[in-house]
């Protein structure tokens, strides 16, 4: 089996702001041989050409803050943070 | 009392301030951010504020947190609103009670600084003809692809 559909993984997406208008959708489910949150946010802004570059957000998983580096893993919940403006 | 909270009603500030009384308080300071009809020159029509609400919540009390520990306060809570919001709604309330006022001042800075910096929430403008933009997430496009194509 080619080594990046072993390490292959099912992630849920949410979608929040102005990804979720670009996406135009809430959440997916994806699988994918992206290793880290990096690489999958690479690979998402190839297939959907967010505007934005991943210097400019954060991540979080599961609900928390993580790492550009994060090693993803089966059934995470990964959500891109786009520049925030509360208040 | 939780310290940090999200609403999609109204935020009703009386309520809030009962929240804060304490015996050994000497005051409070209060901060409210409205919705204002213009940004940048341009006429705004209202905000559409989205939020991820587990993560806001969890960001927002660790603000708190770091509030009650860096100053000398009593109480502090804010309270954010989301969803749609018409020129003049409150859309987010912050409130510290404190023995003196210079802490319950500064606190109350720090938490609507730290707020608008690090909580996922996010804003759109709505603009009188119908279009909108997301506040800090404009990009520009032309210079990007400049930037790869001169690298």
């Amino acid at each position: 089996m080619p080594a990046a559909l072993e390490r292959a993984v099912t992630v849920r997406i949410r979608y929040f702001a102005i990804l979720r208008e670009e996406r135009g959708r809430q959440e997916e489910l994806l699988r994918t041989g992206a290793a880290t949150a990096a690489a999958l946010y690479d690979e998402l802004r190839g297939r959907f050409s967010f505007s934005l570059p991943a210097g400019r957000l954060r991540v979080a998983c599961n609900g928390d803050f993580v790492g550009w580096d994060h090693a993803l893993r089966d059934g995470d919940l990964i959500v891109f943070i786009p520049p925030v403006a509360g208040g | 009392m939780e310290g940090f909270a999200l609403c999609d009603r109204p935020i009703d500030p009386a309520q809030e301030r009962r929240r804060l009384s304490d015996p050994r308080a000497g005051g409070y300071a209060a901060f409210e951010g409205w919705v204002r009809n213009h940004d940048g020159g341009r006429a705004v029509a209202g905000l559409d504020y989205h939020v991820y609400p587990e993560l806001a919540l969890r960001e927002g009390e660790r603000v708190i947190a770091e509030a009650r520990d860096r100053f000398d306060i009593l109480r502090a809570r804010c309270v954010h609103r989301h969803g749609e919001l018409a020129i003049g709604d409150l859309a987010v309330w912050v409130g510290v009670s404190a023995a003196h006022r210079d802490a319950a001042f500064a606190a109350c800075r720090y938490v609507i600084d730290q707020v608008k910096d690090r909580v996922p929430i996010w804003k759109r403008e709505r603009f009188a003809e119908g279009t909108g933009v997301w506040i800090n997430c404009a990009t520009d496009r032309e210079e990007e692809t400049h930037e790869a194509n001169t690298r």
